[in-house]
C-alpha cells in the first residue's frame, strides 16, 4: 500500500519492457513524451519510436496503417486530445476496422490539476465505451496497469486504457493478476458493494474500512476493465448486498457508474448511488484540493454508501 | 526521359477503363444512390495502377509485400469496387449488390470482408495518414513494398491531409505516392467557390514534397509520373492529375450533380451507349 507511483509512470516502464520483448511493438505521441512516459520507450527503442508533433488526428490514423500492415502500435497523449480531438479518427480508421491499435491516454480526469479544466478529460470513458469493437481498461495502480499494457498487447482488436498524471498508492500486490471483463474484490462484505476504478479505487478502500464504525458491511470490486464490464460481479453484488455505490473521476453521466447501472437495471434492480463529477467542468488547483472540492473521496463514498443502504430499507 | 506504355498496354488499359467505367454506371443505378461523378474522374488513375503498376492479386490479398492503395476519397467506392472485381477480386455480378442489405460492398469501402481494400474510408481526411502508417511500417520491416492514396480536391480542405503532408516528408517517406483528383468539384460547387484549396501543387511542395502535374486521362502521363515518383528519394511524391468529373459520360462531364446522384433507368442505358462509343 506504500508505494506511490502514477499510473502513466508505470505505463513508461511497461512499455519499455514490452518493447524490449516484442519487436512488433511501435509508438507514436504527439509532443508529450515526457508527460505520457513515453520517452522511456523512446530512449530504449530509438528506431520504433514516432513523434508525430501536435497532430492526434493523423496520428490516429498512421497508428491506423501500421497496424494494418502488421504492426502494434501503441499511441499516447492526454486523453482530452486521444478521445476527444481525434474522436471519429479512432471510431472510423481504428474501430471500424477493428485495427490492432492500442491507445494509451494519460492525464485522465480532474487529477491533471494546475492545467484546469481544458485539460482534464471527464468524458472519455464513455465516448470510448460507445464504440464497438473498443475495449476500455481504467487500472487503478501501477501492477495493474503494467498488466493492462501486457494484455493489450497480447490482445487483438483496439483498446483503450486510461491512465493517470497524479502519483496512485498500490492496492494490488505483486501476485495479482488482471483479467479482462473480470472486476477484482478487494474486500467483501454484505450491505452495499462499492465498484471503483482507477485512483478512486484506494479512496473506495478506505472508505469501506470506515463504514466497519458504522455498522455496515462493504464489498469493493476494482472494475478495471469498464467494457467488457463483468456482468455476473455486478449481478452478484446486486443480489447479495441488495445496494450499489460506484466512483470513477469521471463524469457522473456515460462512465462507470452508466455502465454498472445499465447492468443493474437490466437484470437485478437495486439502490444505486454514483460518486463522480457531476456534470460540471473542473478547474485549476492541486490534484488533492480538486478531488475534495468536487466530492470524490473517501467521506463522499461513505455518504453515498450509506444513503444507499438507506433507500434499501425505505 | 519519359516512361512510356507499351501500344498492347495502352489497348488493354482503355479497355479495362471502359469496363470500369460501365459498372461504375450501372452498379450505382441499380444501388439508386451513390457517387458516380468522382469514380469516373478517377477511372483511368484507377486502370493504370491495377493494370500496369501494382504488384497486387487476389490470390495474394493478404501477402505482407503486395502494394497498398487507400481511396482516401472513399466515396469513390464504386471505382474501387469496379476495380477489384476487373482485377479479380471480387464477383462482378457482386458489383450490383452495392449499397444494398447484407451486401460486402458498402457505401463506403470497408476493409475487413472485402480482400483487396487496404483500409476502411469514407470520412474525408483520414485516408492519408493510414497510408503513411502502411509506408512506415514498410521502412521498418525493410520491405520494397509501395503505398498509394488518392485524395480527392475538396478533401484537401480537411485538417488532418495537412497534417499527414507534414507527416509523411518529415519522416521521409517516398514509398508513399499520392494523386489528388483534381476533378475541381466539390458537393456544393466548384472547390475554389466552396472553400478554395488552390494553388494545390504549391501547397505540396511547401509542406515538402515531390510535386508531378498530369492529365490524369492520359495513361502514359499517369504511369510516368508513377515511374518517376519511384525514383525520388527521402520525399513523398503527389500526384496532381487534372480530371474531369464524370469523365466518358458526356452529359455527366462537368456537371456538379453528378457528384452524389444515381441515374435513372432510361439514364443509365444511355450514358452505357455513350461509353461504348468511346473508342477502346
Amino acid at each position: 500500500m506504500g508505494n506511490q507511483l502514477a499510473t502513466r509512470e508505470a505505463y513508461g516502464l511497461a512499455l519499455k519492457d514490452l518493447g524490449d520483448r516484442n519487436k512488433n511493438v511501435v509508438v507514436l505521441d504527439a509532443d508529450l513524451s515526457k508527460s505520457t512516459k513515453t520517452n522511456v520507450f523512446a530512449k530504449a527503442h530509438p528506431d520504433r519510436f514516432f513523434n508525430v508533433g501536435i497532430a492526434e488526428q493523423n496520428m490516429m490514423g498512421v497508428a491506423a496503417g501500421l497496424a494494418a500492415a502488421g504492426k502494434i502500435p501503441f499511441v499516447s497523449t492526454f486523453a482530452m486530445f486521444a478521445t476527444g480531438r481525434a474522436f471519429e479518427q479512432v471510431r472510423n480508421s481504428i474501430c471500424y476496422p477493428q485495427l490492432n491499435v492500442k491507445i494509451a491516454a494519460t492525464h485522465a480526469g480532474l487529477t491533471v490539476g494546475e492545467d484546469g479544466a481544458s485539460h482534464q478529460s471527464i468524458e472519455d470513458i464513455a465516448i470510448m465505451r460507445v464504440v464497438p469493437n473498443m475495449t476500455v481498461i481504467v487500472p487503478a495502480d501501477a501492477i495493474e496497469t503494467k498488466q493492462a499494457i501486457d494484455f493489450a498487447a497480447a490482445h487483438k482488436g483496439p483498446v483503450y486504457i486510461r491512465l493517470g498524471r497524479a502519483a496512485v498508492p498500490n492496492v494490488f500486490g505483486e501476485a495479482y493478476e488482471f483479467r479482462i471483463g473480470k472486476a477484482a474484490l478487494l474486500t467483501d462484505g454484505t450491505d452495499v458493494t462499492i465498484i471503483a476504478c482507477g485512483v478512486m479505487v484506494a479512496p473506495a478502500r478506505h472508505a469501506a474500512e470506515a463504514l466497519i464504525s458504522q455498522g455496515i458491511s462493504a464489498r469493493v470490486l476494482d472494475m478495471a476493465s469498464i467494457k467488457p464490464i463483468d456482468k455476473e460481479a455486478i449481478i452478484a453484488a446486486a443480489r447479495e448486498t441488495g445496494a450499489i455505490v460506484t466512483c470513477e473521476e469521471h463524469s457522473i453521466i456515460g462512465g462507470l457508474g452508466s455502465a454498472v447501472a445499465e447492468v443493474v437495471v437490466e437484470h437485478a434492480p437495486v439502490p444505486l448511488e454514483r460518486v463522480g463529477v457531476m456534470d460540471t467542468f473542473g478547474e485549476s488547483g492541486t490534484p488533492g484540493d480538486l478531488l475534495k472540492k468536487y466530492n470524490l473521496t473517501e467521506e463522499a463514498i461513505v455518504a453515498a454508501a450509506k444513503k444507499a443502504v438507506s433507500r434499501k430499507k425505505a | 526521359m519519359t516512361q512510356k506504355l507499351t501500344p498492347q498496354q495502352l489497348t488493354e488499359l482503355a479497355g479495362r477503363a471502359k469496363s470500369i467505367r460501365r459498372n461504375i454506371v450501372r452498379m450505382v443505378t441499380e444501388a439508386k444512390s451513390g457517387h458516380p461523378g468522382g469514380s469516373l474522374s478517377a477511372t483511368d488513375i484507377m486502370s493504370v495502377l491495377y493494370f500496369a503498376e501494382m504488384n497486387v492479386a487476389p490470390d495474394k490479398a493478404h501477402d505482407a509485400d503486395r502494394d497498398r492503395f487507400v481511396l482516401s476519397k472513399g466515396h469513390a467506392a464504386p471505382v474501387l469496387y469496379a476495380t477489384l472485381a476487373e482485377k479479380g477480386f471480387l464477383p462482378a455480378e457482386e458489383l450490383l449488390t452495392l449499397r444494398k442489405i447484407d451486401s460486402r460492398l458498402q457505401g463506403h469501402p470497408e476493409m475487413k470482408n472485402i480482400p483487396g481494400v487496404d483500409m476502411s474510408t469514407g470520412s474525408l481526411g483520414q485516408g492519408l495518414s493510414a497510408a503513411n502508417g502502411m509506408a512506415l511500417a514498410a521502412k521498418l520491416d525493410a520491405r520494397d513494398y509501395r503505398v498509394y492514396a488518392l485524395l480527392g480536391d475538396g478533401e484537401l480542405e480537411e485538417g488532418q491531409i495537412w497534417e499527414a503532408a507534414m507527416f509523411a516528408a518529415h519522416y521521409k517517406l517516398d514509398n508513399l505516392t499520392a494523386f489528388v483528383d483534381f476533378n475541381g468539384l466539390q458537393i456544393d460547387g466548384p472547390v475554389a467557390e466552396v472553400m478554395s484549396p488552390l494553388p494545390i501543387p504549391e501547397k505540396w511542395q511547401a509542406f515538402g514534397w515531390n510535386v508531378l502535374v498530369i492529365d490524369g486521362h492520359d495513361y502514359n502521363a499517369i504511369y510516368d509520373a508513377i515511374q518517376t515518383a519511384k525514383t525520388v528519394k527521402d520525399k513523398p511524391t503527389m500526384i496532381v492529375a487534372k480530371t474531369i468529373k464524370g469523365k466518358g459520360v458526356c452529359q455527366m462531364e462537368n456537371v456538379v450533380d453528378w457528384h452524389g446522384k444515381a441515374p435513372s433507368r432510361e439514364e443509365c442505358d444511355l450514358f452505357l451507349s455513350v461509353l461504348e462509343g468511346i473508342e477502346d
